[in-house]
């Protein structure tokens, strides 16, 4: 049967708690002089760089005025996700890299500091007066099922609650949050705020079923039953291991998740030189990462050119300053093993006839997820890519009363892209209940 | 390097730059270290009966990170013993012959201001001044504001000071008054040698919501206050200049009033102060901020090819006009320049909604004036529909622009704007030549004006 959820199950001896966070939280008086001095632009260009599209330089004056709580809220409305977003989200290529201080004198206001200094002071004080940010309306009768304990899910089922509807949300899985609790930078977030984050969503009145396998322990078509609406939130599927096998090598999501929330994982004793298979922030995190445990030598291999890859500039000169090399034009071969253990990765020259060797005693492949929302056995229209189909301005699938999000139907982007589409799929389910019982009054 | 010093109704100093009376000359040590700093002279904590203070005493508006953009204070007069007092000044003096030294003074009836003034220049002070300014307190006991609020009792008082007194008077004003002109007289009727102002202004700085008190709080009350710093320096620089242009007053005029920079001090000396005085800035930052005050203002006259003080004193004077004489026909308007501009749209917001909807916006439906130019005289009873519009060649769609047409040059989107220099006002010549309103009322009316 489903369990209940349980966030207070993260061991204290896991691998993460290494890590320092690379952007500290504000202190008061930092907040207020970094909020002081934002400029209040008209029609903000950060706003615009917003997937959630948060009023920032609304909140960031509430910062300045001393209305915290104010300012949570701000950020709240458009985004349920704002605590672990403020951690998480690539700002410098999003608001931070949009603000007009760039152009000026190059020191952009530290936005994503600012909105986990309100959303940090302002829950603690939601928990220490009482006093809730968010009281939820009064139930209106319907109920929604959402697939997948991610981002995406939890940021609709919180707005869903919120507007009076019963929200349950089943995730296959113990621990809820998805990758915002095993995927993410050790450095910046640990899984604790995560599963905080997913108690306060779950504090407006959804529901989480954790443990429960849809497509397996419970059929599709039986939740689009019970339930009004459904909202398909699975994320995506397992990390494609490019045929690189056999011990020491891994999977970059499932390293990292190992890292995150694993009781008393540790780096294999020895480990010294590390490969790391990717040109996607999934590839700078881990080796990152590894030069953050004190692997020695981290060596990044990608495919192409520097230019080509996916991952963001920012984040591979962050990975440089922590010792992190970048190879390129590499396309991998095999691993190499002697003695049953790992000693190299092989990689044949892009645009040369050289086979390179790379020797290793941790390979970790970040090639990419599988889509994985066919296991669900749906019958939803797909893209080519094997993401959810959605209706262009919605996030309405082709199927009627089911609706979807995240990474899913992105094809893996940002938790702050999930927040909207969970957000937006809410409203979506809310403008359609409300449509059809206009239909239903005018046709008696 | 520019001549700094002054000859102030015959007091010297070596710059113009003197300690108001108030926390910073509270003791000769005190007045000794700012000396050593290079403070040209020092007006001491104002003398009289020893009084007994409060906690807390000060408080302080900040504009955001701006920290004490105006203060305010509810100490009173000097709670140290008279003789120590005296003593240390004879001690100041003799080690500093060639600063300026001030005795504040502030007693009640006519022998107790004999005395004192007696006592005052028996330990050297080059000139007293009577303070008739502070507005909390003091007045209370029938002192301080409640004298210079009262002409006829400040002349009074000021004649019993020319009469004891054999070194120069001041008068130190208070702005708690409808005109400053008519205390001004009234001192300078009386004899008094120059007049030192402004004193603070009566104030509540702020309201503690926790407490539910006026600040500063003592306990849980409060009372108010007098207000000073950088804040109130255009209230100071108005109350001097017209001191300074009234021809009946002669005397010199020793500037007071939120003096925190060496440019502060040369608009006072610009609108006709022979000295400043500074106290607030003092508490703020400490007496080594006169290496800038001095060593700025010496650059500027040198940079203006002036090779004293006096040459700057009383410049602008000219150039400040009654409204009425002031040209209708002047016309000026907003210049964005593109090159600098950042985007933040606060030219556009500011004047849509502060002045008068000519700034343009490509970048969101623009809400700007889309009608004839009519400098808004013609009706505008309706909100009109905004404009998508695409901006001027060769403009990034962030930056606004002006409507040149419409602009009646305010100044508001120059304030605004966060970078220096982006927003310029440019004059745009008029075929008309210069015309007042007095001049245009005249001319309508010959007979009107004597």
């Amino acid at each position: 049967m489903p369990t209940e959820q349980d966030t207070s199950r993260l061991k204290s001896n896991r691998l993460e708690r290494h890590f320092e966070d690379s952007k500290p939280p504000y202190s008061a008086g930092e907040a207020l002089i970094e909020a002081d001095r934002c400029l209040y632009c008209h029609d903000a260009p950060c706003v615009r760089h917003c997937p959630t599209t948060i009023d920032i330089p609304k909140f960031i004056a509430q910062i300045a005025s001393g209305n915290t709580r104010g300012a949570a809220t701000t950020i709240f409305r458009q985004n349920m996700l704002g605590a672990s977003c403020a951690r998480v989200c690539p700002v410098e290529e999003m608001c931070v890299g949009a603000c007009v201080y760039e152009q000026f004198n190059g020191q952009p206001i530290a936005i994503g500091r600012l909105q986990r200094y309100a959303t940090d002071t302002a829950c603690a004080d939601e928990r220490s007066s009482g006093r809730p940010l968010f009281t939820p309306a009064p139930p209106i009768g319907r109920r929604v099922a959402l697939i997948g304990a991610g981002p995406a899910s939890l940021a609709c089922a919180a707005h869903l609650a919120l507007a009076g509807v019963e929200a349950d949300i089943y995730e296959r899985e113990e621990l809820p949050g998805g990758l915002n609790t095993t995927g993410v930078a050790p450095y910046k977030m640990q899984a604790e705020s995560s599963l905080a984050e997913v108690e306060w969503l779950l504090s407006h009145g959804a529901r989480l079923r954790a443990g429960v396998r849809v497509g397996e322990d419970i059929a599709f078509a039986s939740l689009l039953e019970e339930y009004d609406a459904l909202f398909i939130g699975v994320g995506l599927g397992r990390g494609r291991t490019l045929n690189l096998e056999g011990p020491g090598v891994w999977g970059a999501t499932e390293l990292i998740r190992a890292i995150k929330t694993e009781e008393g994982f540790a780096l294999p004793a020895g480990a010294s030189r590390a490969v790391v298979i990717g040109g996607g922030n999934t590839a700078i995190d881990i080796a990152r990462e590894l030069a953050l445990l004190g692997v020695t030598e981290v060596t990044l291999a990608y495919r192409r050119r520097e230019a080509a890859m996916s991952a963001y500039a920012h984040e591979l000169a962050a990975a440089r300053r922590c010792g992190v090399r970048l190879r390129e034009n590499l396309r991998p071969l095999a691993a190499v093993h002697r003695g049953g253990a790992l000693c190299g990765a092989r990689f044949q020259e892009v645009g040369g006839n050289d086979v390179v060797e790379l020797a290793c005693d941790l390979l970790a492949v970040a090639a990419g997820q599988t889509t994985g929302v066919q296991a669900l056995g749906a019958g939803v229209r797909c893209n080519a890519d094997g993401t959810v189909w959605v209706v262009p301005g919605t996030r309405r699938t082709s199927l009627n009363r089911v609706f979807a999000g995240g990474d899913c139907i992105n094809g893996g982007r940002e938790v702050v892209d999930a927040a909207a589409d969970g957000r937006i799929a809410a409203q979506d389910m809310l403008a359609a209940w409300r449509s059809e019982a206009a239909r239903r009054k005018r046709n008696g | 390097m520019a001549d700094l010093s002054i000859d102030f109704c015959g007091v010297t100093s070596p710059n113009p730059y003197w300690l108001a009376s108030g926390p910073p000359t509270n003791s000769g040590e005190q007045v000794m270290r700012a000396f050593e700093a290079g403070w040209g002279g020092a007006v001491w904590k104002t003398l009289g009966e020893p009084i007994v203070n409060v906690n807390s005493r000060f408080g302080a508006m900040d504009i955001g990170s701006a920290k004490v953009a105006g203060f305010t204070n509810i100490e009173l007069i000097t709670d140290r013993p008279l003789a120590a007092n005296f003593t240390e000044m004879a001690e100041v003096k003799k080690r500093y012959p060639d600063r300026a030294l001030i005795a504040s003074l502030m007693v009640e009836t006519r022998e107790e201001w004999r005395e004192i003034i007696r006592r005052s220049e028996d330990a050297g002070c080059d000139a007293i001044e009577l303070n008739f300014g502070c507005p909390h307190g003091m007045c209370e006991r029938g002192m301080g504001s409640a004298v210079g609020q009262e002409p006829r009792v400040l002349a009074e008082i000021a004649s019993w000071a020319k009469e004891f007194s054999s070194v120069p008077v001041l008068v130190k004003l208070t702005p708690n008054v409808g005109d400053i002109l008519e205390p001004g007289l009234a001192a300078v009727r009386a004899g008094a040698d120059g007049l030192s102002l402004i004193n603070t202004i009566k104030s509540v700085i702020g309201v503690d919501l926790d407490l539910m008190t006026p600040l500063p709080a003592v306990g849980g009350e409060g009372t108010h206050g007098g207000y000073c710093g950088p804040a109130v320096k255009p209230i100071a620089l108005h109350m001097v200049g017209a001191l300074a242009r009234d021809m009946r007053i002669r005397t010199p005029l020793s500037a007071i009033g939120g003096v925190s920079t060496w440019r502060d001090a040369a608009e006072f000396v610009a609108l006709g102060a022979g000295s400043v005085q500074v106290c607030t800035a003092v508490m703020h930052k400490g007496y080594r901020i006169i290496e800038d005050l001095t060593e700025g203002l010496s650059e500027f006259l040198d940079a203006r090819g002036m090779a004293s003080l006096t040459e700057l004193m009383g410049q602008a004077s000219p150039n400040f006009r009654e409204w009425g004489d002031l040209d209708l026909n002047y016309r000026i308007v907003a210049d964005i320049n593109p090159d600098t501009c950042i985007g933040c749209q606060l030219c556009y917001v500011a004047c849509l909604d502060g002045a008068h909807q000519c700034i343009h916006t490509s970048q969101s439906p623009c809400h700007a004036w889309h009608g004839e130019p009519d400098h808004a005289q013609g009706p505008r009873a309706q909100v009109a529909a905004p404009m998508e519009h695409a901006a001027p060649a060769n403009m990034d769609s962030r930056t606004p622009w002006v409507d040149e047409a419409e602009c009646i040059g305010c100044n508001l989107c120059a304030l605004v704007c966060p970078v220096p220099g982006c927003i310029t006002m440019r004059e745009v010549a008029q075929g008309s030549s210069r015309e007042s309103w007095n001049e245009r009322l005249e001319a309508a009316d010959p007979q009107s004006q004597g």
